[in-house]
């Protein structure tokens, strides 16, 4: 099993210096992690980037798995965009991540795979992600006139609107969303176990000693 | 129907709404289809109608209360959805899932498929117009739902499978009973495919109708049944095993044309195949009777109730566990399963607390729906339905 594994991430790794050596300069860093490829490229790379990975004959990325946001409110760019390929005839899955904000489009894969289009306008419907070439840019999964991008970090979990059918009027209407009990988010992280950041507490310590 | 007579009679354009609330649209699907007389130009599918905020409510919650809305997903077969997050948990953890566990849940995962496909190809024949096949294939499919129940609790959510094993052993006279079912299961089928597969009217319906070629499932990221009923021998279980995969022993069925009966033949072999890694299974877990069944020490299992009766340790423990939730290190992985449908894969992001700082979900019936464009275009009205049904989807996943 573990030798199985230890071919799997030496070949992982002759992948990716293959592909370090062709298309060096768009990538901004790349680990191999749990057996699997990550590079993370520049955003004006990506296209030509991906285009090596689909059509080079060591590479053959032929199928794109999947293409999801991660948003890091914290970051100046807040969004970084995660592209999955799967190379049925290597064997082989790479990870691209390319990070953007709110206003920077990305460039859109639809040219080279299809199949990017629902996964962009998912991107776009829960993060606001923008792309550029997209052919049709429209919001896929919330309702119709649905606002806001609900999977950002800063977006409620109880979201802002709540739908019920009103008899008097005869039609389902919108209004602003009314808990009879605060939603309850319990932070049952624990201080003593598995915490990064500082214990609380410890920032008077600081404040004495000052 | 937007044509109105003023339109000359050779310009025979129609805008049909097809769905929501359709039985042949397989739950809630709304396609929007531009037809040139009784020829579709152009399928538009609105899609989210089932959209519940999954990935939403993962963030919130720990990894082990994140664990039964992937019972939500695909229903047809919950305990596979649970797989994949089991696995990437695992992985992140960097976790070794007891012997017995493995194989409980490779015999899980296949009678997963198997309810899957029962209730795909019932429906598929169904919407072609045969009423009676699928009453038998929901016969068979109900014993299934029974074993479920009896390993879990539940016939359907079943919240079974957990981050290092699964919930509970499984009585031998489960196993036991299991085993006559996959002793009895293959004659089921051939009365069910006596009925179906020579056809003349099944056939006329599906041979030749949406066809799919290497280009259609490299260009729209297909995986699963719909790329091996085009003659590719592409499947997880044994290109990228987990579990125990390599250890068992079994065919992968292909077909030849790509077109929905091939794909119904594709599905009709996999459950054989199916039935005979249960089988499979349930020999091995008759030698290694009474063994873990749940990583045993680690911190993601809880202790067992006896335990917890005499030891103070493993009352916190428990206490802990089912409040805080174990701590999963930093990182990201993507771990995929074989489903019923195809790829099913979970991509998640920690932070190194105890909940998943994103977790995204590839469900295996998005890509495919979404090609339904480019395999209903030129095809007849009637065969829309045909090939969304042999599309196999389930909007739980698709929705999310």
């Amino acid at each position: 099993m573990s030798e199985e594994e230890l071919d799997r991430t030496e070949a992982l790794e002759d992948v990716r210096s293959h592909i370090l050596a062709a298309q060096g300069p768009g990538v901004i860093a790349s680990h191999i992690r749990h057996g699997e490829l990550t590079f993370a490229v520049e955003r004006g790379a990506l296209l030509e980037f991906v285009r090596f990975l689909r059509d080079n004959s060591l590479c053959l990325f032929e199928t794109l798995i999947d293409i999801c946001g991660v948003d890091y409110p914290e970051r100046g760019e807040r969004f970084d965009v995660v592209y999955h390929f799967l190379s049925m005839r290597m064997n082989h899955r790479v990870r691209v991540k390319v990070a953007t904000d709110e206003a920077t489009p990305v460039p859109s894969l639809t040219g080279l795979f299809p199949a990017a289009n629902w996964f962009e306008r998912e991107a776009f419907d829960m993060y606001g992600i923008v792309f550029s070439d997209h052919p049709d840019m429209r919001r896929i999964l919330t309702d119709y006139g649905f606002e806001g991008f609900p999977l950002r970090k800063d977006f409620p979990l109880t979201g802002h609107v709540e739908v019920r059918y009103d008899d008097l009027e005869k039609r389902v209407v919108y209004e602003p969303v009314k808990l009879t009990q605060e939603y309850r988010n319990f932070d049952f992280l624990s201080p003593w176990e598995g915490m990064t950041a500082e214990l609380p507490g410890d920032e008077k310590a600081d404040e004495e000693s000052a | 129907m937007a044509d109105d007579q003023s339109t000359p009679p050779d310009e025979r354009v129609f805008t049909l709404n097809f769905g929501p609330q359709h039985p042949a649209a397989h739950g809630v699907l709304r396609m929007i289809l531009d037809l040139d007389g009784e020829l579709v130009d152009r399928v538009d599918c609105h899609i989210g109608l089932l959209h519940r905020g999954t990935e939403k409510l993962l963030e919130y919650k720990t990894y082990l209360q994140g664990l039964p809305y992937f019972d939500r997903l695909d229903y047809c077969s919950p305990m596979n959805q649970e797989h994949a997050w089991c696995l990437a948990i695992e992985k992140l953890l960097g976790l070794e899932v007891p012997r017995r566990a493995q194989y409980i849940r490779v015999l899980y995962a296949e009678l997963g498929r198997v309810m899957s496909h029962l209730l795909n190809v019932g429906t598929q024949i169904m919407d072609v117009g045969a009423l009676t096949p699928i009453t038998w294939c929901f016969e068979e499919r109900e014993k299934l739902c029974v074993f479920y129940e009896r390993a879990s609790g539940s016939r359907m959510h079943s919240a079974y499978f957990r981050p290092g094993g699964v919930h509970q052993d499984l009585p031998q006279a489960l196993l036991d009973d299991i085993y006559a079912w996959c002793e009895a299961y293959p004659k089921a089928q051939e009365r069910i495919e006596g009925l179906v597969t020579e056809n003349r009217i099944f056939k006329q319906r599906n041979v030749d109708i949406g066809n799919v070629d290497v280009r259609t499932i490299m260009d729209w990221g297909f995986s699963g049944v719909m790329v091996r009923g085009s003659g590719l021998k592409w499947d997880l279980r044994r290109a990228q095993p987990y579990e125990c995969y390599n250890e068992l022993e079994f065919n992968i069925p292909i077909g030849k044309n790509g077109d929905n009966y091939d794909r119904y033949v594709c599905r009709m072999d996999e459950m054989l195949e199916s039935v005979k890694i249960m089988k499979q299974c349930i020999e091995r877990l008759g030698e290694m009777q009474g063994e873990d069944v749940l990583a045993a020490g680690s911190k993601v299992a809880p202790p067992r109730r006896g335990e917890m009766k005499r030891s103070m340790e493993a009352l916190i423990h428990h206490f802990k566990l089912y409040t805080e939730g174990f701590h999963v290190p930093e990182g990201e992985v993507y771990a995929a399963v074989e489903a019923p449908k195809g790829e099913f894969g979970v991509y998640m992001v920690s932070d190194g607390t105890n909940r998943p700082y994103r977790a995204k979900i590839r469900a295996p019936g998005y890509p495919h729906l979404q090609a339904m464009d480019h395999l209903c275009k030129g095809h007849q009205l009637a065969d829309v339905s045909a090939i969304l049904g042999s599309l196999d989807i389930v909007f739980g996943e698709i929705d999310r």
